[in-house]
């Protein structure tokens, strides 16, 4: 019923979508998981009461929240919310940043992430990421979609140029740099840049893909043609997108996060959440009162 | 008023002006530098025609001209390279202009290049094959005379052939063939003849070995040298520098030792060179060459093999010299890596090896040439630590030839610095070998230049392949 109800909204405002679901419980509380009697969806990441610090600035508070499979969920909020910083703990990029900890969970398949089994290379294949600032290597377009196949040992031309080819369809830029593969990756427009970096998280085959305000730096045409190909990524991926734009978390994602100063305020079905929010919060956010 | 004061205060005009005349007076002075060096160093090859002139007391002097001047006593007088030092003790002469009765350009003047006692000018009168005659003239003379000099010379035998010369007085001297090198007439060529010359000259210079303690000939060994023990000392200091700058930046506990070593090595590019010579010295040459000698060598000792200077001694004392200048270049370069390379190899599933060796270290190549076109620069241009470490004033063969193992890092080398030193302040005819200074000079800035040159083509070809990186 759910899936049906998806395909017709898509490439529509949902804003414009009259709501007759009824707010249901608002999610109260730390955890909000998607309310199952609207998701048959399964879920694909887990997050449990997850606090992350930065030193000893404390960044989020006990999120939770539970990511389905095959669906595109948004996180919105206003700057410094800790939107990026949940996104990049789903794939441990935070590991990286010196005197950063964390409390909770993030559960992969029911796998936690952050247990000392998991091979941390292996998660981040699984779990891909595409950065605000397209970030193609300087190398060509062919050895940047092939940089992750390489890494894990694939050196046959053959199955390289399958993959490349692949993943740069999946990305939706094979016809326009196809006759150029051998060119700098950064002699690409942005928007084709984005796309690339996209089609280098695909190389890898990942479960998941993590986007961090993947159109901020792009126009308005480049900015839509990253939103259509969210729609055919999501049937083969699980989609997590970090946006500043309302409009875009409205018209691309099936379910919203709103996050407040490190806080989960409001998740639900994104329909539901920008038509009628559960959280006064929320409400003046998405209507332009604050943020 | 005040206010215009304090208008032309806030306008900044005076500190454009001041950085403007700031700059202008370094470039000036640098290029005054180059100018003289230029005029001096190119002016050396030309043939410059031979003057005869006639004293009051009924002499004669044949020479080039070398300059004019007034002397202190206010006599205006000039100076002439007269050589013949082995007739007149000194090459250059000064005469007052009032004893000088008549200066002419006779044709048939010659310029003898010998290898003993330097030029020889005056007038060729025959050419002797033992004791007979073979030829008389100038002209002819000059025309039988290449050949028999491309012939080996037979030394002391009957019929080994010599030049009957004359000096301006007409006094005679003969001078065996086996010691000429090459007859000019310089006022008898046309300025084209004279380009040719000067063409010679400076293949010449660029191509052979010095002669008479240096002051003659060519400077071949001494840009080979030059060239040679920076290439070295690149290949060993961009491993190390590129190697140390790498973990102190990516991988070393950022803290006070890591701040330490930091300043630690900033402080050993201030340390003077000398200093570095002298423990080339000690460690390199007597304890790691004396080890080596008392270990692989010992049937020749006591003749040191390694245990004495050599070029593989100098390098590495001045790839130690300016291994700092590498490690801050290429910290520098990895520090302007964009930090979404690093976040997007990781992301990707690399590991943090992985990302360095395949991003950071190719988008951090821009600067980590620029390192190297330092090193170069500075390595090029010392002399203190090698004057200890290996460099001699003559090395009797290169470091490469066609011996097995044709590179001889054990030997030692010359040096376009130390050749500068060794001809400008310890030649015993100092006044001759002035130009040799001046070429020497050009040639070094040149080789300098040119291995810089080589750098920065090598620079830009890596940006262009990264283009648009944020390097």
């Amino acid at each position: 019923m759910l899936d049906r109800q998806y395909r017709t909204m898509t490439g529509s405002l949902p804003l414009a979508v009259p709501s007759l679901m009824t707010m249901q419980d608002g999610g109260q509380g730390h955890s909000m998981a998607p309310q199952h009697d609207h998701a048959p969806a399964k879920s694909k990441l887990l997050v449990r009461s997850f606090s992350f610090f930065y030193g000893p600035t404390q960044a989020l508070f006990k999120i939770g929240i539970d990511i389905p499979e095959h669906q595109v969920t948004a996180f919105i909020g206003p700057s410094g919310c800790g939107k990026s910083t949940l996104l990049r703990c789903m794939n441990r990029l935070n590991d990286l940043i010196e005197g950063a900890r964390h409390e909770g969970d993030i559960l992969l398949d029911n796998e936690d992430i952050f247990s000392p089994s998991i091979d941390i290379t292996h998660l981040r294949k699984r779990v891909g990421m595409v950065f605000q600032k397209s970030n193609p290597f300087p190398k060509s377009i062919y050895e940047n979609v092939a940089y992750g196949p390489r890494l894990q040992g694939l050196n046959q031309r053959t199955v390289l140029d399958g993959i490349v080819e692949h993943s740069l369809q999946g990305a939706g830029l094979w016809e326009e740099v196809k006759d150029r593969l051998t060119k700098s990756a950064l002699g690409l427009s942005g928007g084709q840049q984005q796309r690339l970096c996209i089609a280098r998280a695909l190389a890898v085959k990942p479960d998941v893909l993590l986007m961090d305000e993947p159109c901020s730096a792009l126009d308005p045409i480049a900015t839509g043609r990253i939103e259509e190909l969210l729609f055919t990524l999501k049937k083969e991926l699980t989609i997590v997108i970090v946006t500043h734009n309302m409009q875009q978390a409205a018209r691309v994602s099936d379910w919203t996060a709103f996050l407040y100063m490190g806080q989960l305020v409001e998740f639900g079905l994104t329909k539901k959440l920008f038509t009628a929010p559960a959280q006064k919060q929320t409400e003046d956010y998405i209507t332009g009162r604050f943020g | 008023m005040r206010a215009w004061l304090k208008q032309f205060w806030a306008t900044g005009d005076l500190f454009v002006w001041g950085c403007g005349a700031g700059l202008s007076l370094s470039l000036l002075m640098i290029g005054g530098l180059l100018f003289l060096i230029l005029i001096n160093g190119f002016g050396y090859f030309w043939p410059s025609d031979l003057i005869e002139l006639t004293l009051k007391d009924g002499k004669h002097v044949i020479g080039q001209l070398a300059g004019e001047e007034v002397s202190p006593k206010g006599v205006p007088r000039i100076r002439v390279k007269v050589g013949n030092r082995d007739l007149y003790g000194l090459d250059y002469r000064w005469i007052n202009t009032d004893q000088i009765v008549e200066r002419s350009r006779p044709a048939n003047l010659i310029i003898l290049e010998r290898r003993e006692w330097g030029n020889f000018y005056g007038r060729v009168s025959a050419l002797h094959k033992g004791d007979e005659v073979v030829t008389e003239g100038a002209a002819s003379i000059q025309q039988a005379l290449p050949p028999l000099l491309r012939q080996a010379a037979v030394p002391d035998s009957a019929d080994a052939y010599s030049l009957l010369v004359a000096d301006a007085n007409g006094k005679e001297k003969s001078i065996p063939l086996e010691q000429v090198l090459r007859l000019l007439t310089p006022n008898d060529l046309s300025v084209l003849g004279k380009a040719w010359v000067y063409i010679g000259n400076v293949w010449a210079v660029l191509t052979t070995e010095p002669r008479e303690a240096n002051t003659e000939g060519g400077i071949f060994p001494a840009i080979f040298g030059t060239v040679m023990m920076v290439l070295i000392m690149t290949v060993i200091v961009m491993p190390f520098g590129v190697i140390g700058a790498l973990y102190l930046r990516e991988y070393a506990r950022q803290g006070v030792i890591v701040r330490l070593v930091r300043i630690a090595v900033n402080n050993l590019a201030g340390v003077p060179s000398i200093v570095f010579g002298v423990f080339g010295l000690g460690f390199f040459v007597y304890g790691v060459g004396g080890t080596i000698d008392a270990l692989w060598f010992s049937d020749r000792l006591p003749n040191p093999t390694f245990g004495t200077g050599g070029i593989l001694w100098a390098s590495l004392t001045l790839a130690l010299l300016t291994v700092p200048v590498v490690i801050v270049s290429t910290e520098e370069g990895l520090a302007a890596v964009p930090r979404e390379y690093r976040e997007g190899s990781i992301g990707l599933g690399a590991t943090k090896w992985e990302t360095i060796w395949q991003v950071v270290l190719p988008a951090a190549l821009p600067g980590i040439l620029t390192g190297l076109i330092l090193a170069m620069a500075r390595a090029a241009g010392e002399v203190a630590p090698l004057m200890l470490t290996g460099v001699v004033k003559l090395a009797p063969a290169l470091p490469i030839d066609g011996a097995w193992p044709f590179l001889h890092l054990d030997r030692k080398f010359m040096h376009l610095g130390f050749h500068i030193y060794d001809v400008g302040f310890q030649s015993p005819n100092v006044e001759a070998a002035k130009p040799m200074v001046y070429v020497t000079t050009l040639v070094l800035i040149l080789v300098v230049v040119a291995l810089n040159l080589a750098g920065i083509v090598l620079r830009n070809r890596v940006r262009k392949k990264y283009a648009g990186s944020a390097v």
